[in-house]
């Protein structure tokens, strides 16, 4: 009997790859085998250039890639895949591990860099991790109005925004400092959240999603024209840098290094962002994690499931809603006058609909609700999209196959249990993701 | 007879409600005594439903007045309250025909958000549960247990942490009811409780209905077309027709009211003219 069902039928195997393989030749040939060039020696005459390595390449690539398929699918068949699929349950407990495991790794990270690649090597990636982490305070802002409240919400690079010249302004006008302008600016993403809501949070679904989207385009117009107060797209420049409890990284007296007896070294700065950010983002954890917990989270969630109900319990729904989405924004105002001090240079050129569509990316791919999974979604994303910046025109062909592969391999994103937020057992188990709704705005 | 009518929890008066030319509910007048169990019947179509959309605020009466007046004797009209001030204020809780569980979450967390008021004002909207305030903890603790009691009247304990999508349908129905229970209300309203039960289950939602009237002195509203369940456990019942009421009277008043007997029943040809006289047609 196993021995059955272990052997599967090779010749009608070969023979699907090779028809599979056949075919992509027949395009490959025309596609890429053959390219037709203007060549720059000869004027412009145009000439044909033949490329079979790489025509092979992808002929080959074919056949292998459909005869795993067929493997795969053979084995998926004869049952080879149920005993693994018993470990499910464990599996789900892997989010308890991955959390503190995490966490080592983001206080450490910076400083195994700094040990192996030293002070110069390491800034380019220490950069790129406190990217990445502001993109991860992002997801977890915008995972409290989409993952938990389930209010589809495609500008919330507006909030950023907000925040980002929140600080700008306030220090370019009064000459705040960073730590009075950070709560300020959290206030204030907050107060327009509130000021969008009120008119917006009446529509549900698709209607909501539209509006959000065009408010998140009028903000960054209004930044781009209102030339006199904003700087248009001249943006602002020389944003102060953030200093450690009043004391500056600079050179010389009276700088941190200084301060500490340490000599002066540009990665301080580097360093000192990191963890800001790190905390800002862990700030938010904690505080999404927390409200999960109390009942306005548990209203939030109960709203992404069914709304009539809700009313007839007793819970105002346009206030829940109101807090979620002003909540969000908070921890968007947070990240984007972080963003501001960091770069030093705002324009409204960073505040696209793509940022909004690079956020809402990672917290659906991360798994709607889901805090760990919007962390592995940020690192996959912008660390990948950092990392392979050489391989520019084919970043969006890998990135795009790579929505596609989650997509139909994870439709509910990577991590997609929902935990309970009360029980009354010690080991009440996820809920699985088919049972949770979405939300319709 | 009419014990309803010296004491009166709910009174619906002269409810009109039009949806643009179609008139669903037309002058309606009852009352819901106070501890009783009220039943509204009448073939489909009848508008009970959208009685009990105005009467638990999601609908706003045309015309006409719902006076609600709670234990503390307090009227309230319900016709003026916002929806999410119903439940609270109000004390009117209500299922629906088409179960409307949090399926996501467990049978706990659906109980949990049933008392959001409460724990809201425990938490100190928020602000005390943030900070883990030990007010906000024993409030949250009362409500676990309050959760816990229902779970074991409705016989469904065991499943707690489960997800609320996962139950099958006749405890999907029974949670419902143990979830408007937990928001405390004077008054239940319940959209055909007993549809899609089996017998077994349907006998056992009577007992649960009757407990909950004896121990918590919850007045309750029911549609019903299970007319053993109505004729069983009801104090009163009031016949709907076409937005009309047509009969209203103790269980076995109703029975025999040829009123009800022609809108349910209709009769036979040769009957139709001496009929149409008794009924005054």
């Amino acid at each position: 009997m196993e021995q059955s069902q272990t052997s599967f039928n090779w010749e009608t195997l070969l023979k699907d790859a090779a028809l599979a393989a056949l075919i992509a030749a027949l395009l490959a040939g025309v596609m890429l085998g053959l390219r037709v060039d203007v060549a720059s020696g000869r004027g412009a005459e145009l000439y044909l250039e033949y490329r079979w390595p790489l025509f092979g390449a992808a002929v080959v690539a074919v056949f292998v890639g459909r005869l795993l398929m067929g493997v795969y699918y053979a084995l998926r068949e004869s049952g080879q895949f149920e005993a693994r699929k018993k470990n499910k349950s464990e599996r789900q407990n892997v989010e308890g591990y991955l959390k503190p495991l995490f966490l080592l790794l983001a206080f450490a990270l910076p400083f195994v860099l700094l040990a192996t690649l030293g002070a110069r090597g390491s800034r380019q990636y220490i950069d790129l991790a406190t990217l990445v982490l502001t993109y991860v305070m992002l997801g977890w802002g915008l995972n409290i109005v989409v993952g938990l409240a389930g209010l589809l919400d495609l500008g919330y690079v507006a909030f950023y925004a907000v925040g980002a010249y929140s600080y700008a302004l306030l220090a370019q006008y009064f000459g705040f400092s960073f730590w009075i302008c950070l709560p300020l600016a959290g206030i204030l993403a907050a107060f327009w959240g509130i000021i969008l809501g009120f008119p917006v949070l009446r529509l549900r679904g698709d209607y909501l999603a539209i509006v959000t989207l065009a408010f998140g385009e009028i903000i960054r117009v209004v930044l781009l024209n209102w030339y006199e107060f904003t700087g248009g797209p001249d943006g602002i420049s020389r944003i102060p840098r953030p200093s450690f409890f009043g004391l500056e990284f600079k050179r010389g007296e009276g700088g941190f290094a200084d301060f500490f007896g340490l000599d002066y070294s540009s990665v301080h700065r580097i360093l000192f962002l990191y963890f800001l950010i790190l905390i800002l983002a862990l700030i938010t954890n904690f505080v999404t994690m927390r409200l999960r917990r109390l009942p306005i989270g548990r209203a939030w969630e109960a709203l992404r499931e069914d709304e009539i109900a809700c009313r007839s319990l007793g819970i105002n729904t346009t206030n829940t809603k109101l807090t979620a989405f002003a909540l969000g924004a908070m921890f968007g105002g947070f990240a984007g006058s972080f963003f501001a001090t960091r770069q030093g240079f705002i324009s409204p050129e960073s505040f696209t609909f793509m940022e909004s569509a690079v956020i809402l990316a990672i917290v659906v791919l991360g798994g709607l609700g889901s805090q760990i999974g919007v962390v592995i979604a940020a690192v996959v994303m912008i660390g990948g999209f950092e990392l392979f910046r050489e391989f520019e025109e084919y970043r969006m062909l890998v990135f795009g196959l790579l929505m596609v592969v989650i997509m139909v391999w994870k439709p509910r994103g990577l991590i997609s249990t929902r935990a309970p937020s009360v029980a009354l057992s010690k080991n009440a188990k996820g809920i699985s993701a088919d049972l949770v709704e979405e939300g319709h705005g | 007879m009419s014990q309803w009518n010296h004491n009166p929890v709910l009174k619906v008066e002269h409810l009109t409600m039009r949806f643009g030319g179609l008139t669903a509910v037309g002058d309606l007048s009852f009352n819901v005594g106070r501890g009783d169990i009220t039943a509204l019947i009448g073939p489909n179509g009848a508008g009970k439903t959208t009685v009990f959309n105005c009467i638990t605020g999601f609908y706003r009466p045309t015309e006409g007045r719902l006076v609600m007046r709670g234990g503390d004797n307090e009227a309230h009209l319900l016709e003026r309250l916002p929806d999410f001030m119903i439940s609270g204020v109000a004390k009117v809780a209500r299922t629906f025909q088409n179960i409307r569980l949090f399926g996501g979450m467990t049978l706990l967390e659906n109980l949990m958000v049933a008392q959001h008021r409460p724990l809201m004002a425990a938490s100190s909207w928020t602000v005390g549960g943030v900070l883990g305030l030990r007010g906000f903890r024993s409030a949250e603790k009362e409500a676990i247990e309050r959760a816990k009691y229902w779970l074991e009247r409705t016989k469904l304990i065991d499943r707690a942490d489960a997800p609320a999508a996962d139950l099958p349908y006749g405890d999907q129905r029974r949670l419902e009811i143990a979830r408007a229970m937990c928001t405390g209300p004077e008054l239940l309203c319940l959209d055909e409780p007993a549809a899609g039960l089996n017998p077994k289950e349907s006998l056992e939602l009577n007992e649960l209905l009757s407990y909950i009237r004896k121990e918590h002195h919850t007045s309750i509203l029911l549609i019903e077309h299970d007319m053993s369940v109505v004729m069983e456990i009801s104090d009163h019942v009031v016949v709907l027709d076409y937005g009309v009421k047509i009969s209203d009277g103790t269980p076995d008043f109703v029975k025999n009211d040829p009123h009800v007997i022609a809108a349910y029943l209709g009769v036979d040809d040769d009957e139709v003219d001496s009929v149409e006289q008794e009924v005054g047609l």
